[in-house]
């Protein structure tokens, strides 16, 4: 029997409803809520972690988020230049650094510059300056892209009206290209600092001192000190939501802002 | 009388000529300009007329060279542009350019749009750019909107913000490249009545253009480009009055009275 496209649509959503349902029932009867409630939401003995956890964990991930975005954004403003350069050996470099750094694991330059450059230079770093060197690097190399992209959706007549007007090329592109490009890159930017957050995290490898803690650290220390089994870990996490969520927002927001002064 | 009133003041006009000859101008093995040659006279009014893909805007945008020209040379107000070691930002200065969409700095504000270059290329002071600015605002007809950014304008406005924007560097040519073939009907009459001022003023002026009752009433002389030569040029009521060339009679006979061409049978 033929259906209208209301019903159609009618019995289109009663079906996905239903597969929802069966879906969280069956999760629920499968858990073990006994051992769950143990050591994945056993909020009774996480109170040592407190206030550490905020004052030190969540403080360093910030300051070493904004140390590896603000190394990255240098970097990855440099090298989308060096890509859209006129002088083929810079175009080369930075592809090669940004295919490089892209299709390694961040995890392997945290080690590179933890352990590989005091071995090969003799030149031992402190953690901040190598969380820095090591986030930023990698950063960098996405930054770059997205700077590109931005850099190229400018308009070329913006170029020529500013040389039109006797700007040499590199005034035009600091004074008109750039502040408009980084108007274009900012929701892809903010979605850059979200990754970086996280990427953070990866600090681990290091050996820390105890000041030098920062979310995740915090919450492996705690499965192994508290006897709260995995919940630290469900602490870190959501205090990591507490940065990553607004930032998220904000990217949203500057994206609806771009959208409506295109018109 | 300081720098500002010279700066501003209209009758102060100071215009320089241009002089093109045997200009070549290919990309790839297409050849757009095909040894053009042209002098504008300092004060001279001079509008380009063809069919879209005749060459027109292309020589415009080899005088100030945003095109490169592969062959030929081009003097623009004591500059040979066609030189390699030409200074060409300094070169810029002395030529203003309009471009059919506008160009405006989108980030910044009218004022700042017609003072950015002023402070950056010329040096002059945020407060001398201001005034010059501003008062090339007014002169444009726009003096009020200067806290407006471009994208809360109209077509028309914007476009004599561009035309602020030029002035406010003290060129003395004026480079227009279709510059009402963007904008609404209703607003063309406004561009067209800051241009015939300017022309009024004495400033030199490379105008592409449709309008051919601008051209014919405005231009001291009519240059009609075909498939990247001069066909025929002359006095204005001549070229477009009574054209000699067929060329030339086919394709005014096409923009002016569009509504009664025939489906060609081909």
């Amino acid at each position: 029997m033929a259906m209208t496209a209301r019903q159609r649509a009618r019995v289109s959503l009663y079906v996905q409803a239903g597969i929802f349902i069966v879906a969280v029932a069956a999760l629920i009867l499968a858990t073990d809520w006994k051992t769950v409630g143990n050591s994945v939401f056993n909020f009774g003995k996480i109170g040592p972690m407190f206030p550490g956890i905020l004052v030190t964990g969540l403080l360093n991930t910030l300051i070493y988020t904004a140390l590896g975005f603000a190394v990255g954004l240098s970097g990855g403003l440099l090298l989308a230049l060096m890509k859209l350069s006129s002088f083929p050996l810079y175009r080369w470099i930075a592809t090669g650094y940004i295919e490089f750094f892209r299709g390694i694991p961040a995890l392997l330059v945290f080690i590179a510059f933890g352990y590989g450059v005091p071995l090969a230079f003799g030149v031992q770093w402190n953690v901040t300056i190598i969380v820095m060197v090591s986030l930023g690097m990698v950063a960098a190399a996405y930054i770059a892209e997205t700077l590109r992209a931005g850099l190229q959706a400018v308009p070329k007549g913006q170029t020529e009206a500013a040389r039109s007007l006797g700007m040499p090329q590199w005034r035009a592109m600091v004074t008109i290209v750039i502040p408009q490009a980084f108007k274009i890159v900012l929701p892809p930017l903010t979605n850059e600092i979200i990754l970086l957050t996280k990427d953070s995290s990866l600090i681990y490898v290091l050996g820390l001192t105890a000041s030098q803690y920062e979310l995740t650290k915090f919450g492996r220390d705690g499965i192994s000190s508290l006897g709260a089994g995995l919940t630290p870990l469900l602490v870190a996490g959501a205090l990591y939501l507490v940065i990553t969520i607004p930032l998220s927002l904000l990217a949203r927001k500057f994206e609806s802002r771009s959208a409506r002064t295109k018109r | 009388m300081n720098d500002v009133e010279q700066n501003t003041n209209p009758a102060q006009v100071k215009a320089a000529g241009v002089s093109i000859k045997d200009l070549r101008k290919s990309y790839g093995s297409n050849e757009v300009l095909k040894g053009i040659s042209l002098d504008v006279r300092p004060g001279e009014v001079v509008c380009l007329i063809g069919p879209s893909g005749s060459g027109k805007s292309t020589l415009l945008r080899c005088v100030n060279l945003l095109e490169q020209p592969n062959d030929g040379a081009i003097h623009v107000g004591g500059f040979e542009a066609t030189d390699p070691d030409v200074d060409i930002d300094k070169m810029r200065r002395k030529v203003g350019m309009v471009f059919q969409q506008f160009n405006l700095f989108p980030h910044l504000d009218v004022l700042r749009n017609c003072t950015v270059a002023q402070t950056k290329v010329l040096k002059r002071s945020q407060d001398e750019a201001d005034k010059i600015a501003q008062a090339n605002l007014d002169r444009v007809g726009l003096g009020h909107l200067s806290k407006r950014f471009p994208d809360q304008l109209s077509g028309g406005q914007q476009q004599r913000v561009a035309i602020a924007r030029a002035l406010s560097m003290n060129p003395e040519l004026m480079l227009f490249d279709e510059p009402t073939s963007a904008l609404d009907p209703e607003t063309v009459g406004d561009v067209l009545a800051v241009m015939r001022k300017l022309a009024r003023e004495g400033m030199t002026m490379l105008v592409v253009t449709h309008e051919m009752a601008f051209a014919r009433e405005v231009a001291d002389r009519v240059v009609f480009m075909d498939g990247g030569v001069v066909v025929e040029e002359g006095v204005a009521e001549r070229v477009i009055g009574a054209p000699q060339q067929p060329r030339t009679q086919e394709f005014l006979r096409r923009v002016l009275d569009p509504t009664h061409i025939e489906v060609a049978e081909d």
